[in-house]
This record gives C-alpha cells, structure tokens and sequence, in this order.
C-alpha cells in the first residue's frame, strides 16, 4: 500500500508556527543580533587594542580598568562568544554528519565559548577592580 | 499540498545527491562565501589571543610580560596582523548580509561590486589600523 505513504500536513502546517523542530528561528535572529552589536563594539575593540598596544603592566592595567573600557570589552566578550558559538555550531552541523560526533562537537563548541567568555571576564573585572 | 515520502523500497544511497563545489564554475561571491566562513573560525581561534592576553594582564608583570614578548614577535605580528584583518573581512561580509536581508543588493552586477568592494575595504581598513597602530606605539 506505498500509494498512501505519505503525510497528509501540509507544508504550512509543519512550519507554522514552531515549525518541524519547534524551534529554528532563535539562531537565526540571536546571530543577527549580536551581529549589528559587534559591528560598533569590533570598532571600539580595535580602537582600545591600538591605543593599549605597547604601552607597559601598568600603563595596560589602567587603561583596560577604566569603566568605559572595561564596559566596552565586557560588552564586546559578550556579544561575541554568543555569536561565534552560534556560528560554529552551524559549520559543524554542515561538515559533521555523524550523529555521536556532532553532539560532541556541538557541546565541545559551547564549553569553549562559555570557558572563553567567562576567563575574558572574570580577567577585565579584576583588573578593573584592582584585585 | 500533500507531500509524498521517498517509496520505501528503493536503498536511499540510489537517489540523487546535489554536486559538490568542485562541479560549479568559481565565482566571486562563492569566494566570499567561502571566506565569510573561513575568516569567522579564524576569528573563533583567535579569541584565544584577546583571552591570553587579558588573563596575564590580570594575573601580573611577568606573565604579561611573557605574552608581550610573544605578540611583539615577528610571529605575533604576522597572527595579529591576520587577525585583523580577519576581524574586518568578517565585519565587511558582515555588512553585505545585513543589506541582503533587507532584499538589497541581489543584482548580478551589485553582487559583484559587494563582493571585490568588501576585499578592497577589508585590506584598506587593515592597513590604516596597522598604520594608525604603529605610528603610535
């Protein structure tokens, strides 16, 4: 009886709303968004790299303990490990195709970025704090 | 619409795969695309140096000295250097997609301005950074 092998929903019902997965679009905006955030904070990350570059311990501390900076920095780490997680996560899901191996990688992916974020920031708030 | 499954009795291996890069003609925004991902895992991998180098600076002289030393190589020049410029060919694709989600910029001659103005403004930014940096250190 293969005739009636087939699914009787119709495409908008299996995408409307949550979709197959019951989920999918959060990536795609959450990548979008820290995208538009990284563009200005990128900029203020480059500009605070260039003008701490060779400056010595202490000239470096102070800069990067000013609350602008610190903030900016914060701000930056923030947006940018989410983003790049994000952006991992969908390299290894094109390239990875065996299902153990993914599952490794995908939650390899989110403890580098989680271990990133958090020694970036525990690093600027102690410098900021003066510890 | 009803959507009909594969038929059952036919192995999967048999039906049609699409062809892989090496079937297609290169072009430039497939180049872009190309490296709009490569230059994004660089950047994943250089987010260690940015890391590395805020965790000696809290954790003191000597260790911040070491990375310094490290960074102020010719080696650690040539890795910040590609960083940068990484960091602004990803900003620069970064833009063009931000203009394709709006629906512009989808004209085969527009696709082909995006694409070599995004090489020129990535390598341009990347110099006057580098400039700007050196001239000030």
């Amino acid at each position: 009886m293969s005739q009636f092998k087939f699914s009787i929903r119709t495409p908008a019902g299996r995408v409307r709303g949550l979709g197959s997965a019951r989920s999918g679009t959060e990536h795609f905006w959450l990548q979008r968004l820290t995208a538009v955030a990284n563009v200005p904070l990128a900029i203020a990350f480059i500009i605070i790299v260039v003008s701490v570059a060779g400056r010595d311990f202490e000239e470096a501390r102070l800069a990067v303990g000013q609350p602008l900076i610190a903030i900016l920095l914060l701000l930056f780490i923030l947006s940018g490990v989410i983003h790049m997680r994000i952006g991992m996560q969908v390299i290894i899901e094109d390239y990875v195709h065996s299902e153990g191996a993914k599952v490794v990688a995908v939650m390899a992916n989110t403890f580098f970025a989680v271990a990133i974020g958090a020694a970036a920031t525990f690093a600027v708030l102690k410098i900021a704090f003066g510890i | 619409m009803a959507e009909a499954k594969a038929p059952t009795s036919q192995p999967a291996h048999s039906r049609p795969l699409s062809p892989h890069l090496q079937i297609y003609r290169l072009t430039w925004t497939m180049v872009m695309s190309g490296m709009h991902r490569a230059t994004g895992g660089a950047l994943y991998i250089g987010t260690l140096l940015l890391v590395i180098w805020l965790v000696a600076l809290a954790t003191g002289p000597r260790a911040f000295d070491r990375v310094q030393w490290f960074m102020g190589s010719w080696l650690g020049y040539l890795i910040l250097f590609g960083y940068t410029w990484a960091l602004l060919h990803h900003m620069m694709g970064g833009l063009r997609h931000f203009m394709w989600d709006f629906g512009k910029g989808f004209e085969p001659k527009e696709r082909l301005m995006l694409a070599k103005g995004s090489l020129v403004a990535s390598a341009a930014l990347t110099l006057l950074v580098w400039v700007v940096g050196l001239s000030l250190s």
